[in-house]
Parts: C-alpha cells; structure tokens; sequence
C-alpha cells in the first residue's frame, strides 16, 4: 500500500510499504477513505518529539472501513463504516474503566520509554513516535487499528466522511478542552490557538454556556475563523495579549484560558520567544512556553488554565508563584476521545454543528509532502488538511 | 496457548540478526542506523542518569564517594545530562553536537571528580572507582555500575511491582503454573516442570545463545507468595519470589518480584547489557508489564515497532512487516 512515511526534519514522502496485519487478536484493518493532518503532526515533521525512526507511517487521524476483524473483536464487523480514535484504549484497564482512554496502561508496548522520560506513561498513539508505542500511523491506505472495538465509532452511512472525521481527534480534543474549564454561565473564556482546535475549543465553550469567548492567534484567516465562531479576537503581533484581555475583562481576567498553541508557540514580544527558541535550538529545553506561560498571567484568580496544546518534555521559567499564589487550577491532557465521540456525533447529527467547516485543503495522500508544507507554514491560507488516499 | 508475540518472534535474537533484518528491509539511507541507534540509547542514559541526579542528589553522591555538601553540584549535573540526553533526540540524523555536548559534560564530571579526590572528606575508593568509570564508559550510569561492582560476584538484585486488575487468586494460579510464564517473559524460551516443585528452565542470553538452569521451590503459600531457588550446575545462579497483595480498594492485586541473580559475562555483561536495553532491571519491569496484559487483555500487546522486541537496538520502524518477513520468523519459531 502507499503510505505517508517520515524521513526526518520537514521530509515526509509518500512511499510504497507492506499492507498491515492482524497482530493482536482484538485487531481490525481499515481501509482508510479519509485521512487528515494535524497540528500534532508539525511537532514530528519539526522534529520536536523524540524518538522518530526514518519511515515510520504518520498520521492519527482518519477513517474508513473495517476490512477484516481478529478473532476476539465483537461489535465490530467487515464492512462497518468506522472514525478511528488517536488513543490506542484496551478499555480494561484502571484507566479505560474510568473513561481515562489516553493514559490506557496496556497500549504502549514501548511503555518504558516514556516512563523514562515523563515518569510514567500515557497511551499507545498511531503514528507519533517510539515513546507513543511505535504504531503505524493513518495516512496511508491502510491501517491495523488494535483494540477495535473500543477505538472506533460506527458511523451512519448517509453522513460524508467532512461531517464525522474530525470525532477522531480534533473535535473531542476541542471540547476536552472547553469542558476542562468547568464553564459557568455568564464566564469569559480566552483561547489561544485559532487552529483547527483552536477553532472546536471556541465552538465547544459556547455549547457548554460560555458568554463570551476571546481567541488570540496572528493569522488573519484564523481569526476571521473564529469571529465566524462567535469569538471576539485579538492579533497579537498587533496588540500586547495581556494588556487587550485585561481592557476587555475589567482588569480581573478571563473565568479560564485555553492553550491551544502547544510546545511550538511564536513570540510577538521579543526576548521570550528568543530565549526559548535558543535553547529549543541547543536542546537544553525542548518546548517553547509562550502560549502558556502568557495564559497563566492572563487568568483571574482562582481560575482555571486549560493546557490542550502538546509538550513533550521540559519548560523553563514556569510562573509557579503565579499559579501558587492566586489559586490557579491547571488542567490537561491528551483527549480521552472516546469519552466525548458518542454525544459529539449526537450533536452533528442534529445539526448543532458540522465540522467540516475547518476544512480548508482537500488533497490526495500522494500529495502529503505538499499539505505538510503548506499547513506547516500556514500558506494558501491553509487551516486544515484533508486527504483520500 | 502461546501470544500472538511468541508465535512471531524470532527465536535468535541476537543484535547482529537484529541488524541484519534491519538492513535488508530498510529503504535506503539507514546505513549508519546503529551508530544513531547507539546515539540514542546514549540519549536514554543521560535522561535516566540526569533524573536520578535531579531527584536523589545524595544517593548519587554516596555512590560516587563524593562530598555530600555537593548535592547541588550534582543537581547541575543532572540537568545537564537531561539536556543533553533530549539533545540527542532533537538533533535527528546527526546527533553529533549533543554528543559533544556529553563528552563535555564528562569532563566536567571528571574535573569535579578529581577536585573530590583531593578534598579530604571524600573517600577515596570510591571516587578512584566512580572516575575510572566515568573514563571508561563514558558516564554510563555510576549508579548501576556501582550496584554491579559492590559484590565480587557480581550479583545483581532487582525488586518491580505492578499492579493488576486481577484477584491474587487469579494472578497466583496462573503463575504456579510455571510452563505459562514464557507467555510474558520475553527472554524465557522455555519452562518444564520436571518434577515435584522442581522446573528446567531455558531463556535466552543477550548475546545470542540460551542459558539453562534447573530451579526448586522452596516456598509456597496459596495466594500470597512463591519463592524458588535456581539448582547446583545452573548456567545463571538465582534466588528469587513473587507476591500477590491485594491492593486498597478492589482495586486488583500488587505483584512484587524480588530476584537476585549473576548475569552470564557478570558486571561487564550486565553493563553491556543495559546499553542493548537489556538490562535486568529493565527486563523484569517490562516482564511485569507483558503478565499485567495477558491478564487484563488476554494477550501481550505489540505495535509494528515492537513486534520482534522493544529493546532500544532491535525496534523496527513503525511500517507493517513484510510478509516474507514475518513467514520466514514464523517458521523458525515452529
Ligand atoms: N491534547 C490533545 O489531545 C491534542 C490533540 C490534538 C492536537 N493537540 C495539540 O493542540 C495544538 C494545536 O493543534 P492545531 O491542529 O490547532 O495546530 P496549529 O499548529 O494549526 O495551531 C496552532 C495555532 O497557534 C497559533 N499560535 C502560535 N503561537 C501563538 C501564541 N504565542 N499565541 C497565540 N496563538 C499562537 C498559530 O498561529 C496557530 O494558528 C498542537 O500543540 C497540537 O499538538 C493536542
Ligand atoms: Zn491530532
Ligand atoms: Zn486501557
């Protein structure tokens, strides 16, 4: 089959490799009919997640149809119309019984390592690295998808693939991150991050009864993206965020704040971001906090910082004294995914929303190496990539 | 019955095979994926050592004979290792600069170790062992090559637990059954029991090469506890036991393995050993791991990058495996 396979730093190419097969009982093949490229992905193509291996399969969010089923896979059928969950979940374990599906303790067969490097380990993900399980990713024709049963969802027929792909991750982890706010009526919630999910945690906070949502980013589209959500915006590289959200908020701050941005956050102001991305470059620090560390600042007291955005190892100059001493709640996590996909689909089909709208880039698989680059660097005002293989 | 796990796993599995699959399967390009591999594990060892260094300063101290006041020094260290250890992955292709950057590091341990030697309060045996050690393996682990080093024999001692959602009645029937433990334990190729509390027992030796020995129990409490004892003549002399406690809550039972033993090839083997992710310790947490699955999964659980092994030199990059492959490993399993 053709797959889409990492090379190295910004070098993916779409390559011939095995078909996938049957390795644990409980497995199913899918054969994939579409596929998407997430933020999550930039981090590998930027090499900021340890452990990549030249040719591993990239790709964890898609769907398609089961083509073949392990002897202990019950509710799922040759032929059944699936969305595949990004957390590998035996739903068994301490974890899964409690819903908890991305820290999963029987998925990452490479546990060890990222016991090593984060003290204990969360899930198997597809394609995302040794330290995640060494798992085939989804961008490609094919894929072997363990524990079926609990990592896919049926979904109807009639609905096309645009409506129901993202319920794989980008849409739960949105909401995951709006519910994590604990919204009360009548709360501000700001977000950082205007991507894809960026653009579900918007749409997810109003659902869950927020009054007021402010989204910051410095891409025009994105933004434009997000008032179309509701959201009132603030572009950074033209106003200072923290200064904007305390004019807009009374000078007592937003209810929570969501990072969306994650380890590869820009700087509008200078000497932090410098900082960071000098030793990001050494490898004396491996995430660059911004994002976070502004949306610590930002929070009134005794609120609550939403972290959806991905680190993967070390920060520096983390404003405990901020979070210690006004009573800051943080909160975060990979999603649980199939905790939310059920009742986000419930809400598709009653047409609260239809998340195809982030959809900006509709490719083939062969042309992967061409939707990283744009996606990566935000051109043809690109917010999400879409693939068929 | 035998795991999907054992059914395809090579049964020689020494590295040079490893190597072997490695370059007749790989695209082109992954010529020098052992010396980056290697580079890698190097990488695992900073951030394991640069922890231990963060988090228990005076232990390291002790161990390396040095001044206890110089935990904060050693704190440093740690950090540095840790940076240097992500370096190595950061770097991709060409981890060379983070290499250097741990050669540096080596020598500023060295420097502050032969500082220590001259301090009075240092006790000079150790430090003499922890710098020749630095010099000769390039500050692989002082902690675990002092545990090696601490008995003449070489006898390494190792307690894990784990916890699982079974009854200590479950966990502790299926483990008395001794033929079922080459279902977990990835290094055992075979176990018999020979006769009234008495088992041969064959597993694999890192370097290629099986170990045999034969093993009596000498303790046996229903539920709660087996303890036994490797036999005269034994390849691997070993003591050792498990428990089954049940845990707070319903909420499964805590299984602690306690095994001391002497590797094939002592210290040195042992050192080589943990370079290849082999290391006993490592072994027996990921054995653990493996039972933790069968029991709650029915069966061990593998990824395209794990199927052959999950030790750091023998991983696969995470493609399907080919069908040739996987027939030809199969057959030399039967
Ligand atoms: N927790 C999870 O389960 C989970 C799941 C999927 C994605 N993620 C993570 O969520 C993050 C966002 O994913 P995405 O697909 O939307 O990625 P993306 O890269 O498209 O979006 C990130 C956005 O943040 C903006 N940004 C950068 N620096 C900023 C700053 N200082 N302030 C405000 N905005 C800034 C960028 O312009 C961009 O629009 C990533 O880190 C991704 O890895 C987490
Ligand atoms: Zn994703
Ligand atoms: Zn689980």
């Amino acid at each position: 089959m053709r797959a889409n396979c990492w090379y190295g730093k910004k070098d993916v190419r779409v390559e011939q490799v095995p078909d996938p097969k049957i390795l644990n009982k409980r497995d199913a093949i899918v054969k994939i009919s579409s596929t998407a490229i997430c933020g999550s992905d930039l981090h590998l193509y930027n090499h900021f997640i340890p452990t990549m291996e030249k040719g591993d399969i990239l790709g964890h969010e898609f769907m398609g149809e089961v083509v073949e089923v392990g002897p202990e896979v019950k509710d799922r059928k040759v032929g059944d119309r699936v969305v595949v969950s990004f957390p590998i979940s035996c739903g068994n374990c301490f974890f899964c019984k409690q819903e908890m599906y991305s820290l999963c303790e029987n998925s990452n067969p490479n546990a060890w390592m990222a016991e090593k490097m984060f003290g204990h380990s969360p899930c198997g993900i597809y394609g995302y690295s040794h330290l995640t399980g060494g798992y085939a990713g989804g961008q490609a024709e094919y894929a072997r998808v363990p524990f079926a049963d609990v990592g896919t969802l049926k979904v109807p027929d009639g609905m096309p693939d645009e409506q129901v792909l993202f319920l794989s991750d980008i849409f739960p982890t949105g909401y995951m991150g709006a519910e994590m706010c604990d919204i009360k009526q009548g709360d501000t919630i700001a977000i950082w991050g205007c991507g894809p999910v960026g653009q579900f945690s918007i749409r997810s906070a109003f659902m869950l009864g927020a009054e007021r949502v402010i989204a910051i980013d410095y891409v025009p589209e994105r933004l434009a993206m997000a008032e179309a959500g509701g959201a009132e915006t603030i572009n950074y590289e033209e106003q200072d965020t923290y200064e904007t959200l305390m004019e807009m908020t009374g000078g007592r701050g937003p209810d929570a704040c969501i990072d969306d941005v994650g380890m590869e956050a820009f700087g509008g102001h200078g000497i932090g971001y410098v900082y960071d991305r000098a030793k990001q470059a050494l490898g004396a620090e491996t995430d660059r906090p911004i994002a976070l560390r502004e949306a610590i600042m930002a929070c009134r007291n005794g609120g609550t910082v939403s972290v959806i955005g991905v680190y993967g190892g070390f920060i520096d100059k983390f404003p405990m004294g901020s979070v210690m001493n006004r009573s800051l709640t943080i909160r975060t996590g990979q999603c649980h995914v199939q905790r939310y996909w059920g009742k986000l689909l419930e809400r598709i089909e009653r047409g609260d929303i239809d998340p195809g709208f982030v959809i900006t880039h509709r490719m083939r698989l062969d042309d992967a190496p061409e939707g990283f680059d744009i996606f990566a660097n935000k051109e043809d005002n690109c917010i999400k990539v879409v693939m068929k293989p | 019955m035998a795991t999907k796990r054992q059914e395809i796993r090579t049964r020689t599995e020494n590295v040079e095979q490893g190597r072997d699959r490695q370059n007749g399967r790989s695209p082109a390009g992954l010529k020098n994926g052992n010396a980056e591999k290697l580079a890698r594990g190097l990488g695992w060892f900073s951030i394991g050592l640069g922890l231990a260094e963060v988090l228990a300063p005076r232990a390291v101290a002790k161990i390396a004979g040095v001044d206890d006041e110089d935990t904060r020094l050693i704190r440093l260290f740690g950090l540095r290792e840790i940076a240097s250890g992500v370096g190595i992955f950061m770097q991709g292709e060409h981890p060379t600069e983070a290499i250097f950057s741990r050669v540096a590091g080596d020598a500023l341990d060295i420097a502050s170790l032969v500082k220590a030697f001259t301090s009075s309060k240092s006790s000079k045996g150790r430090v003499a062992f922890a710098t020749a050690n630095v010099l000769a393996v390039t500050a692989l682990d002082v902690l675990c090559a002092y545990q090696l080093s601490k008995d003449g024999t070489g006898g390494t001692q190792v307690r894990k637990s784990i916890i699982i959602n079974s009854s200590p009645e479950e966990l502790y029937e299926f483990w008395h059954n001794f033929e079922n433990l080459p279902t977990f334990m990835k290094h055992l190729e075979s176990v018999r029991v020979t006769g009234e509390g008495r088992s041969h027992w064959i597993a694999r030796a890192p370097a290629g090469g099986t170990v045999k020995w034969d093993a009596e129990v000498t303790d046996d409490r229903p539920n709660e506890l087996i303890a036994w004892r490797s036999l005269e003549g034994s390849d691997v002399e070993n003591v050792g036991s498990v428990r089954f406690e049940r845990a707070p809550g319903g909420r499964g039972t805590i299984v602690k393995v306690e095994v001391e033993y002497s590797p094939p090839g002592g210290a040195l083997g042992s050192l080589v050993a943990k370079l290849f992710g082999e290391e006993p310790e490592q072994q027996i947490s990921d054995d653990l791991r493996c039972l933790k699955q069968v029991m709650e999964v029915g069966e061990v659980v593998v990824s395209d990058g794990t199927i052959w092994d999950n030790a750091l030199l023998t991983q696969r990059p995470p493609q399907p495996v080919p069908g040739e492959e996987m027939s030809k490993s199969q057959s030399a399993t039967s």
